[in-house]
């Protein structure tokens, strides 16, 4: 293994409800505050209490953020999985478990090392109430992990101090919890592990915030002011931060009153109505929700669509189909989201890869719903919304201003010829637009059922078409305002020797396929990557398909989604995109993403030797390859 | 469908309101709906009510579900944005375009299969929620667009024009309304004028909810002798319980009234309602009152119509939800967006 400093990956299995999200949420922090790239992933059940979950970090120096592969350390804290969790550590590795119980047999391999401490007992010695004892066990783990790997205690301390300093005799016992953790460590075993942090300055213009938190402080900055949704998971939290934001910077000073308006609809069809009905009144205005919002909210979709109501819609996605794995992730909406709807629709979507591009793609959204007189999707997923990343630093540049479109004003109705709402009068298949109440030569009769140019209700073929055409038009032209692909390619290469093959990958992908390219270099295999960051697709896709032989699209869905959508949206020959998908619902990896790819260019595994050798074979759901389109077609 | 000039008041077309406009000017498109529909006779009371209110047109949003109800609002206000969505889901729309601006005056105009069935869900929740606009419900115990089937207004014993029975049980919107706390419940019919007038400017004047069930006959699929529905049979069983007159706050105060007992209620922009000939035992603004005379009168047979009950202070929407004064729409960007510096010193938390 190379230098393991600052590079390693730990995973800590415990009890969903005992409080150790947030001792996860600390390590995590005080990593950051070290300095040194970090990122994690919370995988928890669909349960309030009760049902195991885990949390993993991924330390490293390099700044890869992908999930880990198989984890250096595990620390065993739940009985109840401890088998399969000792089984997926990677040979060589550790195991810090609680020895205030005996680990089973099936759970004891020969080629890790057992570090045993037994938390539970020394909290019942040391504290009082049995809900405290369980909190604390959480910091005391915290404390002995902090001696095995080097995390810097006053960094720990200070967290902890934010966060309860206001409670004297809750902040003592913290402090006292972590001392007994990081001196039991201290005193029984040889600290710190090879595996072990040093402290960098990596971090110093980044923050650490998930995808969901930097949407809705977009919507703030994009001054949406009418939200409206049902709660579903993995999107909640971006209303519930939206509305802790609303409170922060949308009260008036003077009233105390809010400069914005959310509304708990009584469900996802009801919340796509308000969020048109707002949109269609000149407010900004979005709704958070996931696959299965998507769903109910379709028929309002085409509405907008045909009706050209401004709207944003952020889908989180999660595991479907139907209510499916509800806290796992997927991006199994794709083609869901590009079409969604009766009749021939077509629709903007912004796929951001990060909480950054959370950030200024919920501003891009609203600014593109608006221009495009269109309904916007951003498409995010719970590994982005849901789980903390290092990412550059947000700013904001006070220079900004809303595209608000071609919206008519009450002067220009006033000195204009006569409004006609559906007319293609600039020749982009944009029309203008009108707002209620602002002038009565603006008035117009928004609807669904089949319309013309001046928004007659009309069953005329011609006259459908004409609007239905513009319509098209419109959102054609939309391929080239939206987010342009990002291209990772070998700079120092060039043109001299192009690459290999070329790798399409959309969203939280990102990660793992950057950091398989690097990895596939060293078997010699030069892959460019071109991440999907907009539809309808840019031109510079069609270019990048046609420019290498061999084109991989790697995705998280069982069917190939975004192939789909290249092969109709660009015409490419279907045999030339070869499919590889991971859709088990956990974050992606690198080493899937290099084994398919060197399988499929028939060279040899390169991680068969650094398989975790574990009694019972690692459960790896999310990487399970599914490659059954023919290859031969390059 | 057969098109026909809609029924026109025999009034003066050219009489003008404070505003200056003429009953015309509040006029929309040509009905295409069937010679007769009570539909068109709604319309014309609509026309007539925001005429005698001197609302400005263009400051009125119309919006609709689907349905020969929900193709209304364009034969009403033409200057007005209008807003024909889908099928029973109108409310939403309308709570949002709300949300977005109290300033305009909101109307919208449902079916019973669009409110009752498809939409019951939304507009339970825009009653909850005390959406400040007038909700009119075109009531036929049908489904006239697709052709005359029961819709869930139908009484049981109501026969199609095919002569089945219906055997359901109705959802009675006045009666779901009190049960959900709507703070103004009206139930007029669509060939009573001088009843409906005053309850749709009451309606439009009232902050909150106003819900206002309209008997209006299907004359194709819902006029027949079994149903209860018909022109004929409203005529007969339509009892109006209550007598109300509208005042709005500049208003003449002369108008006469007969004997008998008159009561005022005050509306949140300082109108008055005023109810004549109000039954001893009943009370507009008790809610318990109105549920247990309205049964009683159900009981007998009677179709109970009039403006049955009103709670003009009840906090609307924005209330609930705190909103400033100004329209969302109105507020400036500079006052919604908190700038780079707040932004620099919020990422301190995310470090
Ligand atoms: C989602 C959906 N389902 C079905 C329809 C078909 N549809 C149109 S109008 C209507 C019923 C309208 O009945 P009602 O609301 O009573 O209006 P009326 O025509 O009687 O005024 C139906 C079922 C539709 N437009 N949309
Ligand atoms: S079918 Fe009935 S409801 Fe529809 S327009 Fe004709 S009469 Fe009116
Ligand atoms: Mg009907």
């Amino acid at each position: 293994m190379s230098d393991p400093v600052n590079d390693f990956a730990l995973k800590i299995a415990t009890v969903n409800g005992t409080g150790s999200a947030s001792a996860n949420g600390l390590l995590m922090q005080s990593i950051f505050r070290m300095g040194v790239p970090v990122s994690g992933k919370n995988l928890f059940p669909s349960n309030i209490q009760g049902l195991p979950t885990w949390y993993e970090i991924r330390v490293s120096g390099a700044g890869h953020t992908s999930r880990a592969e198989a984890p250096d350390l595990m620390v065993v804290l739940n009985p109840a999985t401890q088998t399969r969790d000792v089984a997926e550590v990677r040979a060589g590795g550790w195991v810090l478990h609680d020895s205030s119980w005996q680990l089973r047999r099936d759970a004891q391999r020969d080629d890790v090392t057992y570090l045993g401490i037994p938390f539970a007992e020394l909290c019942t010695e040391r504290f009082e109430g049995s809900r405290a004892r369980v909190l604390l066990r959480n910091i005391a783990y915290l404390g002995a992990l902090a001696a095995l790997l080097d995390v810097e205690v006053p960094v720990l301390e200070e967290l902890i101090t934010q966060t309860y300093g206001r409670k004297k005799k809750l902040l003592d016992s913290n402090f006292e919890a972590l001392r007994l953790g990081y001196d039991r460590a201290r005193d029984a075993f040889h600290c710190p592990l090879p595996i072990r942090l040093r402290r960098m300055s990596a971090n110093d213009d980044a923050v650490l915030i998930d995808g969901n938190t930097a949407a809705a402080l977009g919507c703030v900055y994009a001054g949406a002011t009418v939200a409206a949704w049902y709660p579903i998971t993995p999107s909640t939290s971006l209303v519930d931060a939206f509305s802790a934001f609303a409170g922060q910077f949308r009260k008036d000073p003077d009233t105390g009153r809010l400069r914005v308006a959310i509304l708990q609809a009584e469900d996802e069809l009801a919340a796509a109505g308000m969020v048109i009905g707002a949109g269609w009144n000149g407010a900004r205005s979005f709704t958070a929700t996931s696959g299965p919002g998507i769903s109910l909210m379709g028929e309002f979709i085409g509405l907008a669509y045909y009706a050209e109501i401004p709207s944003v819609f952020f889908d989180i996605q999660r595991t479907g189909p139907s209510t499916g794995m509800p806290t796992r992730t997927q991006q199994g909406d794709l083609l869901a989201v590009a079409y969604a709807s009766h009749g021939d629709t077509r629709h903007i979507a912004l796929f951001p890869a990060d909480p950054h591009e959370c950030f200024h793609f919920a501003v891009a959204a609203f600014d593109l719903a608006e221009r495009y007189q269109t309904p916007v999707f951003v498409v995010s997923d719970l590994d982005i919304g849901m789980n903390d990343w290092v990412v550059p630093r947000l700013r904001w540049d006070d220079a900004y201003r809303p595209d608000r479109g071609k919206v008519l004003s009450a002067a220009e109705l006033e000195a204009g010829a006569r409004f006609a709402r559906y007319l293609d009068i600039d020749g982009d298949g944009i029309p203008h637009r009108t707002l209620p109440g602002v002038h009565p030569r603006g008035g117009y009769f928004t609807r669904g059922s089949g319309h013309d140019s001046h928004a007659r209700y009309t069953e005329d073929s011609v006259a459908y078409r004409e609007v239905v055409d513009r319509i098209a038009r419109k959102i054609d032209g939309a391929a080239t305002a939206v987010p342009e692909p990002e291209l990772v390619v070998d700079d120092a290469l060039g043109a001299e020797r192009p690459a290999t093959v070329g790798v399409v990958t959309i969203g939280g992908c990102r990660g793992a396929v950057v950091e398989a390219r690097e990895r596939l270099r060293d078997h010699g295999v030069v892959a460019d990557v071109l991440r999907i960051r907009g539809f309808p697709f840019h031109p510079s896709v069609r270019s990048f398909l046609d420019r290498y032989e061999r084109v991989f699209v790697v995705e998280q869905n069982r069917d190939a989604q975004l192939r789909t959508l290249l092969v109709v949206e660009c015409g490419v020959d279907p045999a030339r995109l070869e499919p590889l998908l991971f859709y088990g619902g956990m974050p992606l990896s690198w080493g899937p993403v290099v084994k398919g790819i060197l399988a499929a260019l028939g060279m040899a595994d390169p991680d068969a030797a650094s398989q975790p050798t574990g009694a019972a074979p690692a459960p790896s759901p999310g990487s399970t390859p599914r490659l059954e389109i023919a290859r031969g077609g390059a | 469908m057969s098109f026909i000039r809609k029924p026109r008041i025999p009034l003066p077309k050219s009489q003008k309101n404070v505003l200056g406009l003429t009953r015309q000017d509040y006029e929309g498109a040509m009905s295409t709906l069937c010679a007769g529909c009570g539909h068109d006779s709604i319309t014309a009371a609509i026309v007539e009510a925001f005429w005698q209110l001197d609302v400005e047109p263009h400051r009125v949003a119309k919006l609709s579900g689907i349905g020969c109800s929900g193709k209304t609002p364009a034969y009403f206000l033409g200057q007005a944005h209008g807003f024909n969505g889908v099928h029973g889901r109108m409310p939403a729309v309308a709570t949002g375009a709300q949300a977005a601006n109290p300033a305009l005056t909101y109307i919208g105009i449902s079916g019973d299969g669009d409110s009752l069935s498809i939409g019951l869900g939304q507009l339970c929740h825009a009653i909850r929620r005390n959406v400040d606009m007038l909700y009119v419900l075109e009531n036929n115990g049908v489904y006239g667009l697709t052709k005359g089937q029961f819709s869930a207004s139908a009484d049981v014993g109501s026969a199609s024009k095919k002569g089945e029975a219906n055997r359901q049980p109705p959802i009675d919107p006045v009666f779901l309304a009190l049960s959900l706390g709507a703070t103004f419940v009206a139930r007029s019919f669509s060939g009573d004028k001088a009843q409906l007038i005053p309850i749709l400017k009451a309606g439009i004047a009232h902050k909150g909810f106003a819900l206002v069930d309209v008997i209006s006959p299907c004359v194709t699929f819902n006029d027949h002798e079994a149903s209860t529905k018909s022109y004929r049979y409203t005529r007969d069983h339509h009892t109006a319980v209550v007598e109300a007159d509208f005042v709005p706050l500049r208003g003449p105060i002369s108008a006469e009234y007969g004997s008998g007992d008159v009561r005022e209620v005050a509306m949140h922009d300082g109108s008055t309602v005023r109810f004549r000939k109000v039954a001893e035992d009943f009370d507009p603004t008790r809610r318990d009152r109105v549920y247990r005379y309205l049964r009683e009168r159900q009981d007998a047979g009677e179709v109970a119509t009039g403006l049955l009950f009103m709670e003009p202070d009840a906090p609307d929407m924005h209330e609930v939800l705190g909103t400033v004064e100004s329209p969302l729409v109105d507020l400036p960007y500079e006052t919604l967006c908190p700038g780079a510096e707040a932004l620099d010193s919020l990422m301190e938390k995310f470090r």
